[in-house]
């Protein structure tokens, strides 16, 4: 008797479903052989990663607080990733959304705006600088044919320098005592709240109006469709004339958008100012959250919200049991790394034969 | 002949191979003796190619038992095929382009004295009538010449069988002629030969002997000497082959007009086109022949718009110039397109049917200010399932669940269903059952008499000669004038398909590269 995995005729639904279950099972186990390791007793350690975090209002709050950011990106990302363009820099893309959203609202600064038109302003200027940089990836890979998972990547470190510039130079806040800083945001440049001592903002209502409308764009556009084409059967997008540029600018327009978007909102958000960090690698776990939810909207937002856990986890890891925050990237990389073999069973199923009689 | 001593080469009992949903081998019995040229004849997805992998030890069955030379043996892995004396010739070849023609051999040979090699190739071409040239670099040869390598790949190994998968599906009609002659004298020395085809009249002529599958099953076991094309038929597909139906009508105005199209070759190893002319009028069938690999594919890619051309009068489709227009524009003067490849290219393997009816078909029922209507999408990829009697479970099977043929008429389908002024098909039959491919031709046909201008361009002259009203030959990039199917001739089109390169008869013996 062996086992063989054998084609299946059609993918499997259920393995579609199944496989990222999977994956955050053996992901556990992992994580089991880990604590055990660190000698901490795994399910008190298992408690405080996964129980504790969550297990009061203002948790909740958190995980969705820290979902937002995550679901956002991955949905942009997500557009892009399906007709096979990779744009890897969203980190950086969210930092550039950061520093225009920032930027207006530092210009703004007393004059008194009506806060849902300054948000407004925010949000756009943010959106087109996040657009903007992703646009130079863009251009370099239809212009020049330059690979836009490597130039995407590298000017993440541009736009981090960038900011880290703005916030010890030009935007530095005077009464700031010398901090790497900006002035904090005046209240009306700032989200509201959705739900009282909690940091939950509306950040959220917009992140999931642009998954809705990215759902529809994908499912129902004809535009959605042919990126779907292109990423599928480039051969079949030429034949069907389907203009191979085009994806490659909506695709990083796209994740540039969403996460120039989740920069601002981090800004007007739980930060309220500038920093010269904006986001704890946010830009880069929303694509482990865009692969985890199979590119599909709706997995993408039951994704973040894992993915967010897991980063609650480990700073709650960090202080009740004196493990290194390392362990929340560790556990992300488990995760995509069980994720990517658990696809297999979309395509095929385990069998068990009895050896050939044929001898 | 077969020898009579009554010992068979090869027994296969009772071969038994179940693939996911398809039982592909059930229960198969087949001796092939010394000697024979032993025909394996059987509808595509008959079980052939399985059968034959089984032999030499690429697939495992599930069940049953191969006899070699009155011996029990198990074929683990092709290496151990060879070493027990079988070779095979793949319908598709595995050479390196870029490498010579005794370095190719080499690679596969691996126990040949190194020096020896180019002399030993010389020897055996010499003596089957394989005209070879070991210094030779792959790329500047035709496909004809290439299979001569692998032919005498397989002949150093001095096999006792030779398996051949579909063999003259690329040679001209002469070079077929030629490979006959080796085989036969391969036979003569006592090599017996599995000879995979799906033509009746090359298993006519020269095989001893023909074993018939038919779903996986042996439906027949005959002299094919004895036989006709209709009762070799009806064993195959268990039923009469139909017959086109060809209907006088007038062409009318031009519809598709290629003048003077020069094109580039956009790879190392593409063909150039040079200075191509051609004129398919409104209610006729034109034919491309030709031997692949001498511009085709750029040909194709020019017509269709996947490659744009930088002078518009190039290409005119019905009174317009469409040189310079992409794909998506040009069928929206109406043309329809079948690619050559289904999977891939005429369709998108993981999307259904319904999803791959939207990669040509935009029309206001199935897509709305750029919102997809997924009924009217739906409706339309049904009614061509219907229309055309694809096998498929519905609307939502995924292209890839397909066998090539039924995957082919839908896509045959799905481009006429859109009625287009003109059509283009390249390989419209290539790998599709014989019936099946009847259904493919008829449809081209009835498009024809219903005033559609439709251009063929296929390497199966049988085909061509059947439903083309006119024929041209393209041959290294170059296109001869179309004529009337009646006033030429197989043996005409023969010679123009080895090129203008021609010296001894041969398919493109001379072409430099």
């Amino acid at each position: 008797m062996k086992l063989v995995l054998e084609g299946r005729p059609q993918p499997s639904r259920a393995a579609v479903w199944f496989a990222p279950l999977l994956a955050t099972a053996a992901t556990l186990v992992v994580g089991f052989v880990v604590f055990k390791a660190f000698g901490k007793d795994p399910l008190a350690a298992f408690d405080a990663f996964f129980i504790q975090p969550v297990a009061t209002r203002y948790g909740i709050a958190e995980l969705l607080l820290k979902a937002t950011p995550l679901m956002l990106i991955a949905t942009g990302l997500a557009i892009g990733y399906r007709a096979n363009v990779w744009n890897i820099g969203a980190e950086g893309q969210l930092t550039l959304g950061a520093i225009a959203g920032g930027g207006v609202a530092l210009a703004v600064g007393d004059a008194e705006w009506p806060s849902a038109l300054l948000l407004t302003v925010m949000f756009a200027a943010g959106a087109l600088a996040g657009m903007l940089w992703a646009a130079i990836p863009a251009w370099l890979r239809t212009r020049f044919n330059a690979n836009e998972i490597l130039t995407s990547l590298m000017l993440v470190y541009v736009a981090t320098l960038l900011l880290s510039w703005l916030v010890h130079g030009p935007w530095r806040d005077p009464e700031g005592y010398n901090f790497p800083q900006s002035r904090l945001f005046t209240d009306s440049a700032l989200l509201p709240n959705l739900v009282a001592e909690t940091r939950l903002n509306a950040g959220l209502l917009i992140a999931l109006a642009i998954v809705a409308i990215a759902w529809v764009f994908v499912r129902r556009h004809i535009v959605g469709f042919e990126m779907r084409v292109a990423g599928l059967a480039p051969a079949a997008a030429n034949y069907a004339g389907i203009a191979a540029k085009r994806n490659v600018w909506l695709g990083m327009l796209a994740g540039g958008a969403c996460a120039g978007i989740a920069g601002v909102g981090e800004a007007a958000g739980p930060i309220g100012q500038l920093l010269p960090s904006m986001s704890p690698g946010y830009g880069f776990a929303a694509i482990i959250v865009a692969f985890v939810g199979r590119l599909h909207p709706l997995g993408i937002v039951f994704a973040s919200i894992l993915m967010s856990l897991l980063y609650l986890g480990g700073e709650s890891a960090q202080m009740n049991l004196a493990l290194p925050s390392a362990v929340t990237g560790l556990f992300q990389g488990t995760l995509l790394f069980f994720l990517l073999a658990a696809d297999v069973f979309v395509n095929f199923r385990v069998r068990v034969v009895q050896p050939a009689a044929a001898t | 002949m077969p020898d009579a001593h009554g010992g068979a080469r090869l027994e296969l009992r009772g071969i038994t191979k179940q693939y996911p949903g398809v039982l592909a081998n059930d229960r198969i019995d087949v001796d092939v003796l010394p000697g024979e040229i032993h025909a394996v004849l059987g509808e595509n997805g008959a079980g052939k190619s399985t059968l034959m992998k089984i032999i030499y030890g690429i697939v495992k069955p599930d069940a049953g038992t191969i006899r070699w030379e009155g011996a029990p043996a198990h074929v683990a892995n092709p290496a151990q095929a060879r070493k027990l004396g079988i070779g095979m010739v793949f319908q598709h070849f595995s050479l390196f382009d870029t490498l010579t023609v005794a370095d190719n051999i080499r690679l596969a040979v691996d126990e040949q004295d190194a020096a020896q090699l180019p002399a030993r190739i010389r020897d055996v071409s010499a003596r089957y009538g394989l005209t070879l040239d070991p210094a030779r670099r792959v790329h500047t040869m035709s496909v004809g010449e290439r299979q001569r390598v692998e032919i005498v790949r397989c002949l150093l190994q001095e096999p006792r069988l030779l398996i051949m998968d579909e063999p003259t599906s690329v040679l001209t009609p002469q070079a077929v002629l030629r490979l006959f002659d080796t085989l036969t004298k391969l036979a003569a020395e006592g090599c017996s030969i599995l000879y995979i085809s799906h033509k009746l009249d090359e298993i006519r002529a020269i095989c001893h002997r023909a074993t018939v599958l038919r779903a996986g099953r042996v439906t027949g076991t005959c002299d094919p000497r004895q036989e006709t094309n209709a009762t070799l038929a009806r064993m195959m597909i268990g039923g009469d082959l139909p017959h086109p139906r060809h209907r006088e009508v007038a062409a009318g105005k031009p519809a598709l007009v290629v003048d003077a199209l020069d094109l580039a070759a956009d790879d190392p190893f593409g063909t150039t086109l040079r200075a191509i002319s051609v004129t398919v009028r409104a209610g006729e069938i034109v034919g491309i022949a030709g031997v692949s690999g001498n511009g085709q594919k750029e040909l194709l890619a020019a017509l269709s718009g996947e490659r744009t051309l930088d002078r518009a009068g190039a290409v005119t489709l019905c009174g317009k110039p469409a040189g310079r227009l992409a794909a998506y524009d040009r069928r929206r003067l109406g043309l329809a397109f079948v690619p050559e490849e289904r999977l891939g290219r005429g369709a998108v393997p993981e999307m259904t049917l319904a999803e791959n009816t939207l990669l040509t078909t935009r029309d206001g029922a199935l897509v709305s200010h750029g919102f997809i209507r997924s009924e009217g999408v739906r409706a339309f990829a049904a009614k061509t399932i219907a229309a055309y009697g694809v096998k498929a479970t519905g609307p939502d099977a995924v292209a890839r669940s397909l066998s090539g043929g039924n995957l082919q008429k839908f896509i045959v389908g799905r481009e006429i269903n859109q009625q287009p002024k003109v059509l283009i098909a390249a390989q419209p039959t290539w790998g599709v059952d014989v019936g099946a491919a009847a259904q493919i031709r008829q449809a081209l046909i009835d498009l024809r008499d219903n005033g559609v201008a439709v251009l063929v361009i296929s390497e199966e002259l049988d085909e061509l000669m059947e439903i083309c009203d006119r024929l041209a030959v393209i041959a290294q990039g170059r296109l001869s004038p179309a004529k009337p199917i009646h006033e030429t001739s197989a043996e005409e089109i023969g010679i123009l398909m080895a090129g203008t390169a021609e010296t001894s008869g041969g398919d493109r013996e001379a072409l430099h590269a």
